[in-house]
């Protein structure tokens, strides 16, 4: 019998406010796996992310984290889920009120009737996965942007996770730093055999990270492969993101509608 | 013509279909409060929450404190010396104290602490709850499967609880002495007769009522604020905008629940 996937995305369609985000996605993560979600801006994937993790309500289809349907799921079985998957958001989002190892041992605290002394050994255990052991008394404003992802990681490990999700890990980081998160990411996967989820559209941090990839466009998937299928991948979109080939900006039939609007009297 | 009829109407049922969103929302934000506000006792409940309450209680009340009672001190000299202007030439101004305890135990001390209360706590629980939803921390709590109305809201509303009813005795208390003060001055009255004249004034109906409205006017800015802040989308100029919303919707929520409290109570007979 074959091992049921970490999460499966089934026929999911998203929308806000009648316009079609995700349009009938269909994905499946195995387990231990590390799937990259890459994609341009406004290709859906952050929305796609949000599904996963249980952040959003889709129009129609099924998310399947560990066999249980998020989006019909009781709200103890949602927290149940939830508690399975560890999120590392973009801006780090942690509690600026608070510490760094008050933000790590929040969830211990939460849901664990852990004593204290043994929350304090498991927080500074995270901290230390992430290189950061000796800063769990810094608040989060004190932090360089590289740190306050590492410790984004860490809280995102506190409950020893089954599945870790990374929202653009490298954005906004230089090219070293960038890559010592990519290294994490590698040593995490090493070490606690997690399947890991990143969105990401940073070419060289996907390739090096991923087991295998998927690309969003306009809301679909337009591949979804190991890395040299997607490197060999002959969809025009493809090779314009893997070539960075601009866009063409200025669509010249939408500036001639304009003008016609305006010439038959309508509003630009 | 039609056209613009039709604008009209889909504009008209927007703006309702919005008021009604906004009021289920609170809706059913108080209802998870009310089912929150256990875990956030002493005692019963977690400690965490608890000590956030504290801290809460600190802000709204303590840190409150002096402004209320400056307003109070203020409003009663002004009720007093307004009030003795007329009831002087009427040779009775010893009703000035009927006035001035009788305006603070019923309206003027939990009306003044819920508009005071309301500009200072109202706009930080919309300010705060606000920059969370727009630096993704609220995303980051329900990714942790922690509940922000039980998290966040609870313990500010058990705060404001307590601690708006307190600071309307303490403002009704600063008005009458205002009063007394403004009597001392102006009529030689000493403090004893005065004091005498404000216990026979306070009706237990009156002190209860007060304390009821200060409770509902608690109710009114903790959720709209907090609600406010929830509803929070986009960048830094829309935790403004909320922060401003916060206060101008729970001061005319408080006015319009202070209309039907009085209405209650002059048609029960009160007044």
């Amino acid at each position: 019998m074959t091992e049921a996937p970490a999460v499966s995305v089934q026929d999911l369609v998203v929308s806000y406010d009648g316009r079609r985000v995700l349009d009938g996605i269909n994905l499946e993560i195995a387990r231990g796996e590390t799937m990259v979600l890459l994609g341009g801006s406004g290709s859906g994937k952050s929305t796609l992310l949000r599904q996963i993790i249980g952040l959003g309500r889709p129009e129609s289809g099924k998310i399947l984290v560990n066999s249980v349907d998020l989006a019909r799921c009781t709200p103890t079985e949602l927290k149940k889920a939830r508690r399975s998957i560890g999120v590392a958001f973009q801006n780090a989002a942690l509690f600026n009120s608070m510490s760094v190892e008050d933000n790590i041992a929040l969830p211990l605290r939460e849901h664990t009737r852990l004593a204290e002394s043994t929350i304090r050994l498991m927080t500074w255990m995270k901290l230390a996965v992430v290189g950061l052991a000796e800063f769990g008394k810094h608040t989060p404003p004190e932090l360089s942007g590289g740190m306050k992802k590492r410790a984004a990681v860490a809280r995102a490990l506190a409950l020893d996770p089954e599945i870790l999700v990374f929202d653009e890990p490298s954005a906004g980081l230089d090219p070293i730093v960038g890559a010592e998160l990519d290294d994490l990411i590698l040593g995490l996967k090493r070490a606690f055999s997690m399947t890991v989820v990143v969105v990401t559209h940073e070419m060289a941090s996907a390739f090096r990270i991923a087991d295998r990839m998927a690309m969003l466009y306009q809301g679909s998937l337009i591949a979804v492969g190991t890395k040299d299928e997607i490197r060999q991948n002959p969809h025009p979109r493809i090779r314009q993101f893997l070539d960075r080939v601009p866009d063409r900006l200025t669509d010249s039939r939408a500036i001639e509608g304009h003008f016609k609007r305006y010439l038959e009297g309508g509003e630009l | 013509m039609n056209g613009s009829r039709s604008n009209l109407v889909e504009r008209l049922g927007a703006a309702v279909l919005g008021q009604v969103s906004y009021v289920g929302g609170i809706a059913i934000q108080f209802g998870n409060s009310v089912l929150a506000l256990p875990r956030a006792l002493p005692l019963v409940g977690r400690k965490t929450r608890w000590r956030s309450a504290v801290v809460q209680m600190l802000a709204v009340g303590v840190q409150a404190a002096p402004m209320v009672s400056i307003m109070a001190v203020c409003s009663g000299f002004i009720l007093a010396m307004q009030g003795a202007t007329e009831l002087r030439r009427l040779g009775a101004l010893q009703f000035v104290i009927q006035l001035v305890t009788i305006s603070f135990t019923r309206e003027m001390g939990p009306l003044l602490t819920a508009i005071a209360v309301s500009g200072r706590s109202g706009s930080a629980f919309s300010a705060e709850i606000g920059s969370m939803v727009v630096t993704e921390e609220m995303d980051a709590m329900r990714t942790m499967a922690i509940d922000p109305v039980e998290f966040v809201l609870a313990p500010k509303y058990l705060a404001a609880l307590i601690v708006v009813p307190c600071l309307s005795v303490l403002c009704t208390a600063c008005g009458i002495l205002a009063g007394a003060i403004f009597m001392r001055c102006s009529a030689g009255m000493i403090f004893s007769v005065y004091f005498r004249g404000v216990l026979q004034s306070i009706v237990v109906r009156d002190v209860i009522m007060g304390l009821l409205k200060s409770i509902a006017f608690a109710t009114i800015i903790v959720h709209v604020g907090c609600l406010e802040g929830f509803r929070v989308r986009g960048g830094p100029d829309a935790v403004g905008r909320s922060a401003t919303a916060a206060v101008v919707k729970s001061t005319f929520l408080v006015i319009l629940a202070d209309v039907l409290f009085t209405a209650i109570l002059y048609l029960t007979g009160g007044d």
